[in-house]
């Protein structure tokens, strides 16, 4: 298969012989789950248990609300002891609704049917089954995957790219799900196929992961429509425009989606959700996570159930040598920083990344841009970070705005190559932040306009019923004088 | 019948002439930055900040006799976009930092039910005698109700910070970038 090239791209030290040659292990079941209710793109999902209340491992915990939304399920079988605010994995440490789950130790699962051939269902029924199993894109953007499939059927989506190409330093657990699962995952690609009713589907891996390129084409050997691809390891070739770039040639239009192209991606992770989903009957209640950095005594990879606390994730891993200098939620390129230990991992967690000083390059002060346009050369999307940080700096939002903000990743190409450790990405979220902010105001006096308007129509509909009434009560009064008149 | 249909004629667009020189030499030069503001007012003439409606409102404004904090629905979003409009700088009277947004205090509220009729948007919900709420998204935080309020158990107060409204600070960087 030909391959094609993105512009831009840096190539950040791998890190991932820490953990790479670590078998999953199962995090063994923590006494307490907090389980966010919002671990999705779109509405928060509405508790439907109560506080007290029995639960088994798959049963229901939170409903989705509306189009955009995602359920969320038990990891566990125990009782239900809050529910109520509890901090996020967020930088700013502000709380999500949170149901809190006390494991009985017994593990017990709701047991369902899985459909005996999924393949006999309808396109739509397989969707609807991929969201009822609470299922979000994996690889990190949370984005409810049925709402997402049925959508891309719609489109006439004709390719579906499975990302395996991990190409964020550290992280390793989508290699070792393609080495230790590969025909689960396969299957699970075959399945979003059908929900498709696309024709083939391309398995990319870079080409720095050789023995999951292995297992993963032996794993494939008899499936016609099922290619697998290496691509060469260019930090941010798992970005699924720029694997989209890479695989069609075809570059996804400003302020458009991937599946303008035709093109539709999804992370192995989330295939293999999909097949634990149709074939078992198993919700999404746990996932692979790497516990990795310099500052992790023992670096591993984790099946660990959603709701467990960081904190269960790095005393299984031996603890942190020496208090790591950060700890980040995700890769060092795109992860945030994390308010403590104390916070639950989510679906969209591939990772635990607690790095020492010495990784960090905390030492380099920023310093003014120089107008080297590093930055520029490092762009994936062909943006000029440069002159978006500048007019963010001084606020001119629909400055930054005209160079392409919102066409902006966050991938973190341009800080990593900015030879004055400028925080440009830090620029681009606060812009975008501003922005959003300035829209929802415009939002409110929109709507405050409009209620104005209508309570002033109350008020005179009000003062003509009453003027009307006067009206009514004086002729009335009238009419009986003058028939008091009459009868006189 | 054509003299009369001619100097009716002639007349008119003599007169249309006329008038119109008269609109391009004899125009009354109006503030521009009037109209500017006039768009930016709430535009609903409800009278709370003592001028004849949002046009004599904004006159007022245009010339440096209102303080920008003249109009209540407008809430802080507008006395915001007023005062950066016409370059001037906030009194002490308002508000900088978090929106404040009116919340009663259960505890306290009699059911007078005085808030509601105060209300520009209708934000305050209940019958009499009966507690009263606020709905939040509607409030916009003009704290005409708080006035009113034999309780006091009206008052003004932050918003609690979200994770929805989050969003990174800008980077304290001691230079140019």
């Amino acid at each position: 298969m030909k391959l094609f090239d993105f512009w831009g791209g840096v190539h950040p030290a791998g890190q991932k012989h820490l953990s790479a040659e670590q078998a999953i292990q199962i995090l063994p079941m923590p006494s307490r789950l907090h389980v966010p209710l919002q671990q999705h793109t779109g509405r928060s999902a509405v508790a439907v248990v109560k506080v007290g209340q029995t639960v088994r491992k798959g049963e229901l915990l939170g409903q989705e609300q509306g189009g955009v939304s995602a359920p969320v399920h038990a990891p566990t079988s125990g009782v239900i002891t809050a529910i109520g605010d509890f901090t996020a994995p967020h930088v700013s440490g502000l709380p999500l609704p949170t149901v809190t789950l006390e494991s009985d130790g017994e593990d017990r699962w709701l047991e369902q049917e899985p459909p005996p051939d999924p393949f006999a269902l309808e396109p739509e029924e397989v969707a609807a089954r991929i969201g009822e199993a609470g299922i979000v894109g994996m690889g990190g953007a949370n984005f409810p995957s049925a709402v997402k499939l049925s959508k891309a059927r719609q489109a006439r989506v004709h390719t579906l790219a499975v990302n395996g190409a991990e190409c964020e330093p550290y992280m390793t657990c989508d290699d070792r799900l393609m080495r230790e699962r590969a025909e689960h995952i396969v299957d699970g690609v075959r399945l979003m196929l059908h929900a498709l009713q696309a024709p083939n589907a391309v398995i990319a891996i870079e080409d720095n992961k050789p023995e999951a390129v292995a297992r993963m084409k032996a794993a494939c050997q008899n499936e016609g429509q099922i290619r697998v691809v290496v691509v060469p390891s260019r930090y941010p070739a798992g970005s699924a425009k720029q694997l989209i770039q890479i695989l069609t040639g075809l570059e996804t239009p400003a302020g458009g989606r991937g599946t303008d192209t035709g093109v539709l991606v999804h992370n192995v992770g989330t295939a293999y959700a999909v097949h634990r989903a149709l074939r078992q009957a198993r919700p999404l209640i746990s996932r692979i996570v790497t516990v990795t950095g310099g500052a992790v005594a023992e670096p591993k990879n984790l099946e660990a159930p959603i709701g467990a606390l960081v904190e269960d994730l790095l005393a299984f891993c031996g603890g942190t040598t020496d208090a790591p200098a950060r700890l980040l939620m995700g890769g060092p390129m795109m992860g945030h920083p994390l308010p403590g230990t104390q916070v639950p991992i989510v679906k969209g967690t591939n990772g635990i990344l607690a790095l020492t000083a010495a990784e960090l390059r905390l030492a380099a002060t920023p310093s003014p841009c120089i107008r080297c346009g590093r930055c520029v050369e490092a762009c994936p999307m062909g943006l000029m970070p440069l002159e978006m940080s500048k007019r963010a700096r001084h606020d001119d939002l629909d400055g930054a705005q005209a160079f392409g903000l919102i066409d902006c990743i966050s991938c973190g190409s341009c800080a990593f190559a900015c030879p004055s450790h400028i925080p440009l990405v830090q620029y681009f979220e606060y812009a975008r932040g501003a922005l959003e902010a300035r829209q929802r105001a415009e939002q409110k006096a929109r709507e405050t306009r409009r209620l104005l308007e209508q309570r002033q129509a109350r008020l005179v509909r009000a003062e003509q019923a009453k003027a009307e009434a006067a009206a009514r009560r004086q002729a009335e009064k009238r009419q009986a004088r003058m028939k008091g008149g009459a009868t006189a | 019948m054509i003299a009369a249909v001619l100097s009716l004629t002639l007349l008119g667009v003599a007169l249309g002439w006329g008038l119109g020189l008269a609109a391009r030499y004899l125009r009354v030069e109006s503030n521009p930055v009037h109209e500017e503001i006039q768009q930016m007012l709430p535009g609903v003439n409800c009278g709370q900040c003592g001028y004849p409606g949002c046009s004599g409102a904004a006159e007022a404004l245009a010339t440096g006799k209102a303080s920008v904090t003249l109009c209540p629905p407008g809430g802080p979003t507008l006395v915001q976009a007023l005062a950066a409009k016409l370059g001037v700088a906030v009194d002490g009277a308002s508000h900088s930092g978090p929106p404040l947004l009116a919340r009663i205090d259960e505890a306290t509220c009699i059911g007078c039910a005085h808030c509601g009729k105060r209300c520009p948007t209708d934000a305050i919900i209940g019958a009499p005698k009966q507690i009263h709420g606020v709905m939040q998204d509607a409030c916009i935080g003009c704290g005409l109700c708080v006035d009113v309020c034999p309780t006091e158990c009206l008052q003004l107060r932050p918003v609690a910070p979200a994770l929805k409204t989050w969003h990174w600070p800008k980077p304290a960087l001691g230079f140019g970038v």
